[in-house]
C-alpha cells in the first residue's frame, strides 16, 4: 500500500512563479529558467511513491532541492504546484486546521541541527507535540518517557540538551518524533551533524528501530554511503529533479544516466553488495547417505569438499574428499566425520563483514539462512572479482564453476 | 535665506501641527483626563505606600533585594549609596523619581512587548512601527513636553508620559528583535509539531527571547532614569527637580549631590535587572 503519493511536486522561489512553472513544463532548464526569469527552480516536478513501512531516500548534493522537497510533504515551504497525496487527501490543498491536525498526528519530522529547545528538559522535548496537542501531562508524560526508553535515553529525562552529546541530542529529536506515534517520519539529514562513528551508530539504531516501530520513513541525506546503508529505495536528485530512482543496487547497477555514473562510481561496493550477491550454488548431500555417496557425489562435481545437510536441506557441516574416503573404509557415517564448526554468514551480510569470517577457515564461506538452511556458499575469488567491478561474479550474469 | 515669495514658499508644518493638537485636545480631552486621572492616582499612591514605610527599613530591604538578585557586594553598595542619599536628605526625591521610572517603564512594558510581538510576527507592521520609534528615539526629548503638557497639563503625569515616549522604543525593538532571532530550524521545529502561533510564540520563541527583551527592558530603564531631569522641567517632582533647580542657581554642591543621587539609584535599577535577567 502507498502511503505517500507525490505528483509533480514544484517550488519556485521567485516573484512570479506561474511564469516559471510554464517553463517548466515546456521542458526548460534550471539555468534557463533563471536566465529568462530570475527566478529560482527550489524542486521541478518531483514525482514519487513511498510504500507503508519503508525507508524512503531522497539523496542529492547540497542544491539539489531535497530540503525543499521534504519541507514540502508538510508544507514547512509552501508548494507553487503539484500534489502530496496522503491516503485521499491531498496536503498541498489543505486549510490550516487540516494541516495542523496531519502534522500533529501523521508526520513528525527530525532535524539536521537536532532542534531541540535548549530551556526544556530532555523529557519536556520529548512531551512537545504532545503538549501541543492539549492531551494531559500524565499521559503526555508516558509516551515521551517510552519513547526516551525506546531510544535508549531513559537515565537522561531531566537533563537539558546542552549537557548531551550530538548524538544523544538526535536520540532526543527522534524520540520527540516517535512520541506523537506519527504514520510518518520525515528526516531531514538527521545524522549529517554527527560525526562518522556516531552516525554509522545512528544508523545501525534507526534501523533496529524500525524493525519495532515499523513507520515509513523519508530520510533526507547527501551521503550515498547512508542512502545505501539504511534506504529501501533512493531518489536521487539534482538541480530539483529526480534523476532515478531505485534500490541500491538498481542505482548501483544500472546508473540511470552520466550523473547518476559518476555518483556512485566512488562507492565502496563492500559496503552494498551482500553475500547473496557472489554467493553460488554449494553442492550438497543429506545425513543419512553414506561416505560412498558423498564421494561419487564430488568426482561427479569435480570438487573436493562437500556439504552435509538434513533432509530440510539445514546445514549441517561438510565433509572432505579424503575424510570421506577414510570414513567409507571404517564403515563411519557421514554424521561421524563431518566438520561441524564452521563459519557460516547470512545472505544479507555485507561484503565488507564477510572478511574476517572468511580468513578463519579455508573452506568456502557457507551462507545460512534464517530457518538454517544452506543457500548458497562464498569462494575467496568471486569476493574479489565482484570488489573488481567485474559484474560476471554478481548472481544473475552467470558465476565462475570451480568450488573450494 | 529668505524662502518667502519664493516659488516654494515655507510650509506651515508648524501651524498644521498645532491645528492638530487644538483638535486632539477638544475632541479626546476625555481620553487624556482619565489617562492623567489613572496615572496620577497610581503614581500617587505608590508614592504615599513608600514614604509612610521608614527610610531605613525601606534601605534594608532593597539592599536584602540586591543581595539576594544579585551578590552581598551589591547588597552592601545599596545600603550604603541608599544610606548617603537619605543621608544627604534627599529621600522623598529619590522615592518621588523610582516611581516615576517604575510606573514609566510599568506602562512602556505593558504597551511595548505587545508591540515587540506584533512586529516580529507581521513584516508589515515592522516596516510601519520602525520609523515611528526612530523618531521618538531621535526627536530632542524637550519636545515632547510640550504636547504633554499641552494634553495633561503640569505635574508627574506630563513627566510620566513623556518619560514612556522617549524610553519605550528599546523594549519595542529588542522584543522584535529577540523573537526575530530565535534559531530557524526551533521555528520549524515548532511548526512541525502543530503548533499555533499562539502555541509557537508561548512555548518557544518568547522564553527563548526572554533574555534579548530584558535587555530591551533595561534600557528603558536607563532612559527614563535620564529623562528624570527634563521631566522636572513641567513640573515632575523628584531628584530631578533637585538638579534642575542647582542648575537655574549655578549652585554646584546641591547639583552635584542631587546628581550623584540620581547615579546611585541608576547604578541600583541597573545592576538589579541585569541580575535578575541572569537569573
Amino acid at each position: 500500500m502507498s502511503e505517500i503519493k507525490v505528483d509533480r511536486l514544484t517550488k519556485i522561489f521567485g516573484k512570479r512563479p506561474k511564469q516559471a512553472v510554464k517553463y517548466l513544463e515546456e521542458n526548460k532548464s534550471k539555468d534557463e529558467i533563471l536566465d529568462l526569469t530570475g527566478m529560482t527552480v527550489g524542486v521541478n516536478q518531483a514525482s514519487f511513491e513511498v510504500d507503508d513501512g519503508e525507508v524512503f531516500v531522497i539523496m542529492g548534493l547540497s542544491g539539489s532541492g531535497k530540503s525543499t522537497l521534504v519541507r514540502m510533504l508538510n508544507r514547512l515551504i509552501q508548494p507553487t504546484s503539484g500534489d502530496v497525496w496522503l491516503g485521499d487527501e491531498n496536503i498541498a490543498k489543505m486549510n490550516k486546521d487540516q494541516l495542523r491536525k496531519v502534522r500533529r498526528e501523521k508526520m513528525s519530522m527530525v532535524f539536521q541541527n537536532f532542534a531541540l529547545l535548549p530551556h526544556k528538559s530532555i523529557l519536556k522535548n520529548a512531551e512537545y507535540g504532545l503538549e501541543i496537542q492539549g492531551i494531559d501531562k500524565d499521559e503526555r508524560e508516558k509516551s515521551a518517557r517510552e519513547a526516551l526508553e525506546l531510544v535508549g535515553l531513559g537515565g537522561y529525562m531531566d537533563k537539558y540538551p546542552s549537557e548531551l552529546s550530538g548524538g544523544m541530542q538526535q536520540r532526543v529529536g527522534l524520540a520527540r518524533a516517535l512520541a506523537n506515534d506519527p504514520d510518518i517520519l520525515l528526516m531531514d539529514e538527521a545524522f549529517s551533524a554527527l560525526d562518522p562513528l556516531i552516525r554509522k551508530d545512528m544508523q545501525d539504531e534507526l534501523m533496529d528501530l524500525q524493525q519495532r516501530v515499523h513507520k515509513t520513513i523519508i530520510f533526507i541525506t547527501h551521503d550515498l554511503d547512508e542512502a545505501l546503508r539504511i534506504g529501501d529505495r533512493i531518489a536521487l536528485m539534482k538541480d530539483g529533479s529526480i534523476v532515478q530512482i531505485g534500490t541500491a543496487e538498481e542505482i548501483l547497477m544500472d546508473p540511470a544516466n552520466d550523473y547518476v555514473e559518476r555518483f556512485v562510481e566512488d562507492v565502496d561496493l563492500a559496503k552494498v553488495l551482500t553475500a547473496s550477491h557472489v554467493m553460488k550454488r554449494a553442492e550438497t548431500v543429506t545425513a543419512d547417505r553414506g561416505p560412498n555417496v558423498a564421494l561419487r557425489l564430488m568426482k561427479e562435481n569435480g570438487v573436493s569438499t562437500i556439504y552435509v545437510v538434513d533432509k530440510k536441506h539445514r546445514l549441517l557441516g561438510y565433509v572432505t574428499a579424503d575424510q570421506a574416503a577414510a570414513a567409507a573404509k571404517k564403515g563411519q557415517g557421514l554424521e561421524d566425520i563431518l566438520t561441524n564448526d564452521i563459519p557460516k554468514v547470512h545472505p544479507d551480510t555485507l561484503l565488507n563483514d564477510i572478511f574476517e569470517p572468511m580468513a578463519e577457515d579455508k573452506a568456502p564461506l557457507s551462507v545460512v539462512d534464517d530457518t538454517g538452511k544452506l543457500v548458497g556458499i562464498v569462494v575467496r575469488g568471486a569476493i574479489i572479482g565482484a570488489l573488481a567491478g567485474n559484474d560476471e561474479v554478481l548472481n544473475g550474469n552467470g558465476g565462475e564453476e570451480t568450488n573450494g | 535665506m529668505d524662502n518667502s515669495g519664493t516659488l516654494f514658499p515655507k510650509l506651515p508644518l508648524a501651524e498644521w501641527i498645532e491645528s492638530f493638537v487644538d483638535f486632539l485636545t477638544d475632541s479626546l480631552s476625555v481620553v487624556f483626563d482619565s489617562i492623567s486621572a489613572v496615572l496620577e492616582f497610581i503614581n500617587e499612591n505608590i508614592v504615599m505606600l513608600l514614604e509612610f514605610v521608614p527610610p531605613l527599613l525601606l534601605i534594608i530591604i532593597v539592599a536584602l533585594i540586591a543581595w539576594w538578585v544579585v551578590n552581598w557586594k551589591l547588597g552592601l553598595f545599596a545600603l550604603i549609596g541608599l544610606g548617603l542619599i537619605n543621608n544627604l536628605g534627599y529621600w522623598p526625591e529619590t522615592i518621588e523619581t523610582s516611581v516615576l521610572v517604575i510606573v514609566s517603564v510599568a506602562v512602556s512594558m505593558i504597551i511595548g512587548i505587545p508591540i515587540g510581538i506584533w512586529m516580529s510576527q507581521k513584516g508589515a507592521v515592522q516596516a510601519v512601527v520602525t520609523p515611528i520609534l526612530d523618531f521618538m528615539q531621535t526627536m530632542p526629548a524637550f519636545v515632547y513636553l510640550i504636547p504633554a503638557v499641552v494634553f495633561f497639563s503640569l505635574g508627574t503625569v506630563p513627566g510620566v508620559v513623556a518619560t514612556i515616549i522617549f524610553s519605550m522604543p528599546p523594549t519595542v525593538r529588542l522584543t522584535n528583535l529577540g523573537i526575530r532571532q530565535v534559531d530557524e530550524e526551533l521555528i520549524e521545529a515548532s511548526n512541525a509539531f502543530g503548533s499555533s502561533t499562539g502555541q509557537r510564540l508561548g512555548k518557544v520563541q518568547i522564553p527563548l527571547a526572554m533574555p534579548t527583551i530584558m535587555a530591551g527592558i533595561n534600557q528603558t530603564i536607563m532612559l527614563s532614569l535620564s529623562m528624570v531631569v527634563i521631566a522636572s522641567m513641567v513640573g515632575a517632582p523628584g531628584l530631578g527637580t533637585v538638579v534642575y533647580r542647582a542648575v537655574t542657581q549655578v549652585a554646584i554642591g546641591p547639583g552635584f549631590e542631587g546628581g550623584l543621587s540620581l547615579v546611585i539609584l541608576a547604578m541600583l535599577f541597573d545592576r538589579i535587572t541585569q541580575g535578575a535577567n541572569k537569573n
